[in-house]
């Protein structure tokens, strides 16, 4: 993408008017789109996702429910949540979400992460970790709102969705995109696949009777590059503890580009404080000093 | 309670003393028993490995070349804990060995309103109620007290991590933690100073662990009398009287 952009003409000499394809390529945001509603719970992104990662297995764990584990992990990124919901009429709602990283606008993992280069964004939104860099010390857990990194205690690094990076890269979609059958997955740029959603919405609620579906993109952490049709927007956390507002803890944004380096500095200038008093002032030695000073100083005390 | 405390105390001191000498030359006074120096030289052993092993991971960018030392980030960060916790633990100790002799008097609430004078170098010998701790000395004493109850709750919440505790504790005990540090770090510059070149013959206190005469008569009078009996104003003049001679 940057290579086209690069080479694009942008003047051409003796030439009036805007070079020819000036302008009308446009910069990809990457987005995924998950369509709630027309999930059949296949699990074939799960095992996508697996695949195309090259993860080692990780053992399901049953619990009365189709969801293959309680959460994700950090071998396995992608996790259909079944919820069951009772509706006010006293009817089940079986509701099915892919969880995976929300690849935040505003990422908490990284604006909570400290280690140099350990989590990157790439201009096209997809957010993710460089485990050379990762020291371990998990506090992306602390600023996702998503629960999503994950430690492996082996390794002692943090693992996540990558968005497939690596196929984005080659002009490819996701693995999980690609083992959708339904289309309820959807890969693209931001700007199609909200229009996407908003349209699917539309129907929804005045063709299906859902009247308060709609999209999840929460725009307190600048939106997500993975987006959601809900059947009922205004409730997102009974598809598996959606955050209707996700937030990212004050303390990393105040904390860390503000106070940490100005008080560091400062805690230097402890150091520049001594050297200077030493300088200047100089030591205190015990009394009486000895012959030679005495008469330079002459013990007025 | 106290009791029991200085019953530890007194029984480790004694042990230290069957591993450890401390010779006390003409002119000096014993400072600061083999038990002391073990537990004052364990705490700055492990204060420095928790420091510099912090210090990747609290500024990479300006500190990334102390993490090598400790074989790279990760490794700096899975040993930063256990550093922390020896750390603690020989100051819990060192604790325990000063409870007594650091508690506040008013002797120290007026050797801080006099602070501006000794900083600036005016007053030669210390005011005469300046016992074996300064107030200078146990507010940093305290300081360290309280850092390390910080250091201990924020740590534990910041080792568990998020998983355990939550997002919201560790995003607090992250700030706590460095707020710790950095006083800390501060207050670390200004006790290397005055126990080396900033106030000679000081540093023989926490290595020997004598100090000479003159040094206890300058720096802690009031101590000096109570370890030798005689006046710290007089034996100074009368120094000053034989210097002269």
């Amino acid at each position: 993408m940057s290579d086209r952009k690069t080479l694009q003409i942008k003047q051409i000499s003796g030439h009036s008017g805007a070079a020819p394809g000036f302008d009308v390529q446009r910069d990809y945001e990457v987005c995924k789109l998950v369509d709630t509603t027309t999930c059949i719970g296949c699990k074939a992104c799960e095992v996508a996702c697996v695949e195309w990662n090259d993860m080692p297995f990780s053992a399901t764990t049953f619990d009365n429910t189709y969801q293959t584990m309680p959460e994700t992990r950090w071998n396995f990124w992608n996790l259909i949540k079944f919820n069951e919901h009772q509706k006010e009429d006293g009817t089940i709602q079986w509701l099915m979400r892919k969880d995976q990283c929300m690849h935040c606008a505003d990422p908490g993992c990284l604006r909570a992460c400290p280690a140099d280069g350990a989590i990157v964004q790439y201009a096209n939104g997809i957010v993710d970790f460089q485990q050379e860099n990762c020291i371990g010390c998990e506090f992306c857990v602390s600023g996702c709102p998503y629960n999503i990194p994950k430690f492996n205690p082996a390794t002692k690094k943090v693992y996540k969705c990558t968005l497939c990076s690596d196929r984005v890269g080659q002009g490819l979609e996701p693995a999980c995109i690609k083992a959708c059958p339904t289309g309820c997955l959807k890969f693209g740029s931001k700007d199609d696949m909200k229009f996407i959603a908003e349209e699917r919405s539309k129907q929804l609620r005045e063709n299906f009777g859902f009247e308060k579906a709609g999209v999840y993109d929460p725009q307190s952490i600048g939106g997500t590059h993975v987006i959601y049709v809900l059947h009922d927007a205004t409730d997102p956390e009974r598809y598996g503890g959606l955050p209707k507002n996700p937030v990212i803890p004050w303390s990393y944004t105040v904390w860390k580009w503000l106070f940490k380096p100005v008080l560091g500095t400062f805690a230097l200038f402890g150091l520049l404080g001594v050297c200077l008093h030493y300088v200047t002032v100089g030591p205190r030695r015990p009394q009486p000093e000895s012959a030679k000073k005495e008469g330079a100083n002459g013990n007025r005390s | 309670m106290a009791t029991a405390v200085e019953r530890f105390d007194e029984k480790a001191r004694r042990a230290f003393e069957h591993l450890g000498r401390t010779e006390i030359y003409v002119g000096e006074l014993m400072r600061h028993p083999v038990y002391t120096r073990f537990l004052h030289w364990m705490v700055a052993l492990f204060f420095f490995l928790a420091l510099f092993s912090g210090f990747g991971i609290y500024l990479p960018w300006l500190f990334r070349w102390f993490t090598p030392i400790f074989g790279g980030g990760p490794l700096a960060r899975a040993m930063h804990p256990w550093f922390g916790l020896f750390f603690v633990f020989f100051f819990g100790l060192q604790t325990l060995n000063w409870i007594g002799p650091m508690a506040w008097t008013k002797a120290d609430t007026n050797w801080m309103r006099n602070i501006k004078e000794v900083v600036s170098g005016e007053a030669k010998l210390e005011p005469p109620d300046t016992g074996f701790f300064n107030g200078g000395q146990k507010l940093q004493f305290w300081e360290i007290v309280v850092g390390c109850v910080v250091y201990l709750i924020t740590g534990i919440i910041l080792w568990a991590g998020a998983r355990t505790f939550g997002r919201w504790p560790v995003a607090i005990s992250y700030v706590l933690h460095d707020i710790s540090a950095l006083i800390m770090l501060g207050g670390i510059f200004i006790h290397i100073y005055l126990s080396t070149i900033g106030e000679p013959g000081t540093f023989q206190a926490m290595t020997r662990g004598s100090v000479s005469e003159a040094w206890a008569w300058t720096f802690h009078p009031a101590w000096y009398k109570e370890a030798t009996g005689r006046d710290p104003q007089k034996a100074y003049e009368q120094a000053l009287r034989e210097r002269k001679d």
